[in-house]
């Protein structure tokens, strides 16, 4: 196990950018998932941590010592790739084994590693089996087995869930979070679905061109976004947005025509965004700020989403589950004062 | 019981009479034809190189498909011959070892050009693609100069080493490279593999198929060989089996029955070949086909 630290990071290819001088600190035994969309960054981030591309400029440290020029190698590292490249030619003890390959271990000290670890994953019933008899999620485990062989420094996974289908990629990641529990080891997880990173992470970072949006534990991100990106990013469905002005009481002229009072950081006639998630968005409110007629309704059974339809645009709200307007039925909408997010309009950068 | 079997048999029956049948297909027919033609005209060289080496000289120009007197003294004449075992060695000892080495030096440079990334790669690709567009007739001269220079004539170094190597097979195994996901050579990057044990440890294994035709390819070529070591070769001994059937025979009367005897015999190692890698050839394709 080891903390990691990435200062300045910068990566070009043919003279195009792809990452910007990122900084990044993580802590001994953290779980930190990249995430973010394609192109981002995420992946490349993980490659230079990993070795296989070369960094531009910038210094990549893995427990305390510079890596930028060792091999993969000799950067006490483990990958688990998205397509889990476990050897087809090789049963499961020979692909959990591989990594040991170069250790000067003696073999009974290597077999019983290996035993170790099928044991942990529970596939100590596949070890003779090769890849083509096994479920994507017992390949899957291979691959993890593998990277576990050599009890590295710091665990890289590149997406490796998104091969697998809804159900078994649920069960991957409490059994992935539970490995973690279990053996603490710091952990880089690139993904690009928040679900993921919202459930497994002890922090997440947030990737857009190149650049960090965001640090922060899920709960962080969540709840105090720092800018549009991540608040649209984060969540599902969306965060909804709507532009505004700041009077000269301080309170919020919406374009929608509603109004709203707050006490914001921000000068008389600033354009700001108004952000508010669809859970904290309902009928139910004392304090309406938008008023449209039901589009569409989803029902979740304990709660039903509403779309409606506004001068301002489409807005996503949380209704009773049991007794929601109809389509078509005028509704007005609020939230509490605590759940709403201002944005800078032209920066998108969070005021609140 | 009786009753339901009596029912189970009717609607059985009935099944049959509705199941439409199948009208003459013209196009069929044509098709099985062509086949069916085709195949003749691949096996009778084979069956004719059989039945000239059951037959006696005054009978080879007689092409009757079965002898009037079927004979294996053909068979035992080639057999006791001390050349035909020398040619036989000689051909067995090229065919494996440029076998062996195209095996080898094609699937490196495949490999390399395939997963490294280097200043030139292309260049050195498409220069080694383009010698498959200079025929051999013209490369002899300069091979029997470079031979003689290095003191090779009469070697098996002097008929080998034209075919050490080639592009086609550099080709190859290139393209079959491509396949390889490169996951699988970065994880064992990570694991601590150098360049050269992924190579052996994990992309060869992963291309069995194209191996196993190029050896294929290689092994009938070098077996088959004629002009080359032809050239190359002065002395009985150097010969190899298609060079020295060649030589049964006297300046006025070739002598058939003997060079069909010996290439019946010497169609034998082809077939253990082709035996051998054939499955992996098969598979190969099976795995081309469900690749997702």
């Amino acid at each position: 196990m080891a903390n990691l630290a990435i200062r300045d990071l910068v990566k070009t290819y043919d003279k195009v950018e792809v990452l910007h001088g990122i900084n990044l600190e993580v802590q001994d035994g953290e779980f930190v998932v990249f995430v973010g969309p394609s192109g981002c960054g995420k992946s490349t981030t993980l490659r230079l941590i990993a070795g296989l591309e070369e960094v531009t400029s910038g210094d990549i440290e893995i427990g305390g010592r510079v890596v930028n020029n060792l091999e993969p190698k000799h950067r006490n590292i483990a990958m688990v790739f998205q397509n889990y490249a476990i050897y087809p030619h090789m049963t499961v003890r020979k692909n959990i084994g591989f990594g040991l390959r170069s250790s000067s271990a003696p073999k009974a000290e290597k077999d019983a590693r290996i035993d170790q670890v099928a044991d942990l994953l529970g596939m100590t019933d596949l070890l003779s089996r090769k890849p083509d008899q096994l479920s994507g999620g017992q390949r899957q485990r291979v691959a993890i087995g593998r990277a576990m062989v050599r009890d590295p420094a710091v665990f890289l996974f590149d997406e490796p869930l998104s091969n697998l289908d809804a159900q078994l990629r649920t069960q991957m990641r409490l059994e992935i979070k539970k490995l973690h529990q279990r053996v603490g080891s710091t952990i880089i997880f690139v993904t690009h679905d928040q679900v993921e990173a919202m459930t497994m992470a002890d922090r997440i970072v947030i990737m857009k061109d190149g650049y960090i949006q965001q640090v922060g534990t899920p709960a962080e991100v969540y709840h105090n976004p720092a800018n549009t990106f991540v608040a649209q990013f984060i969540g599902a469905p969306a965060m909804n947005m709507i532009e505004g002005e700041v009077k000269e009481n301080g309170s919020i002229q919406l374009s929608s025509g509603g109004q709203i009072d707050a006490d914001l950081p921000a000068k008389p006639g600033q354009r700001i965004t108004l952000g508010v998630r669809p859970e904290d968005l309902t009928a139910d409110t004392s304090a309406p700020f938008l008023e449209g007629s039901v589009a569409v309704r989803e029902p979740l059974g304990h709660e039903t989403l509403i779309y409606v339809k506004t001068n301002a645009g489409e807005f996503i709200a949380k209704a009773d589950g049991r007794h929601p307007p109809d389509v078509g039925a005028t509704v007005r909408l609020g939230a509490l004062q605590e759940n709403l997010h201002i944005f800078d309009a032209e920066t998108g950068g969070a005021l609140v | 019981m009786a009753a339901t079997e009596e029912i189970r048999l009717s609607s059985d029956a009935l099944l049959k009479a509705n199941k439409p049948k199948r009208p003459a297909n013209m196009g069929q027919f044509l098709r099985w034809g062509l086949l069916f033609l085709g195949g003749i005209v691949m096996i009778m060289p084979i069956v004719y190189m059989i039945s000239t080496s059951l037959k006696w000289p005054h009978e080879v120009y007689n092409l009757k498909l079965i002898p009037d007197e079927p004979h294996l003294e053909n068979y035992t004449f080639v057999l006791e011959d001390g050349r035909f075992y020398w040619w036989f060695v000689n051909s067995i000892i090229i065919a494996l070892i440029t076998t062996l080495c195209n095996v080898i030096f094609d699937s490196l440079v495949g490999y390399t050009l395939c997963k490294f990334r280097f200043p030139g790669r292309y260049i050195v690709f498409i220069a080694i693609l383009s010698t498959l567009m200079i025929p051999t007739e013209m490369l002899v001269i300069p091979w029997y100069l470079m031979s003689q220079q290095f003191g090779w004539l009469d070697t098996y170094w002097g008929i080998m080493f034209p075919g050490l190597m080639t592009a086609f097979g550099t080709f190859l195994m290139k393209q079959f490279f491509e396949t390889v996901p490169d996951d699988f050579i970065e994880a064992a990057r990570i694991d601590g593999l150098n360049e050269l044990q992924i190579w052996w440890t994990v992309a060869m294994p992963l291309v069995k198929p194209a191996l196993a035709a190029l050896a294929i390819f290689v092994f009938l070529g070098n077996w088959t060989a004629f002009i080359w070591p032809l050239i190359v070769t002065n002395s009985v001994e150097m010969y190899t089996l298609p060079v020295g059937l060649s030589s049964f025979g006297d300046e006025a009367d070739v002598a058939w029955e003997l060079i069909m005897t010996g290439a019946a015999i010497s169609t034998i190692p082809t077939l253990i070949v082709f035996l051998i890698f054939q499955r992996f050839i098969i598979r190969g394709v099976v795995m081309a086909g469900l690749k997702g």
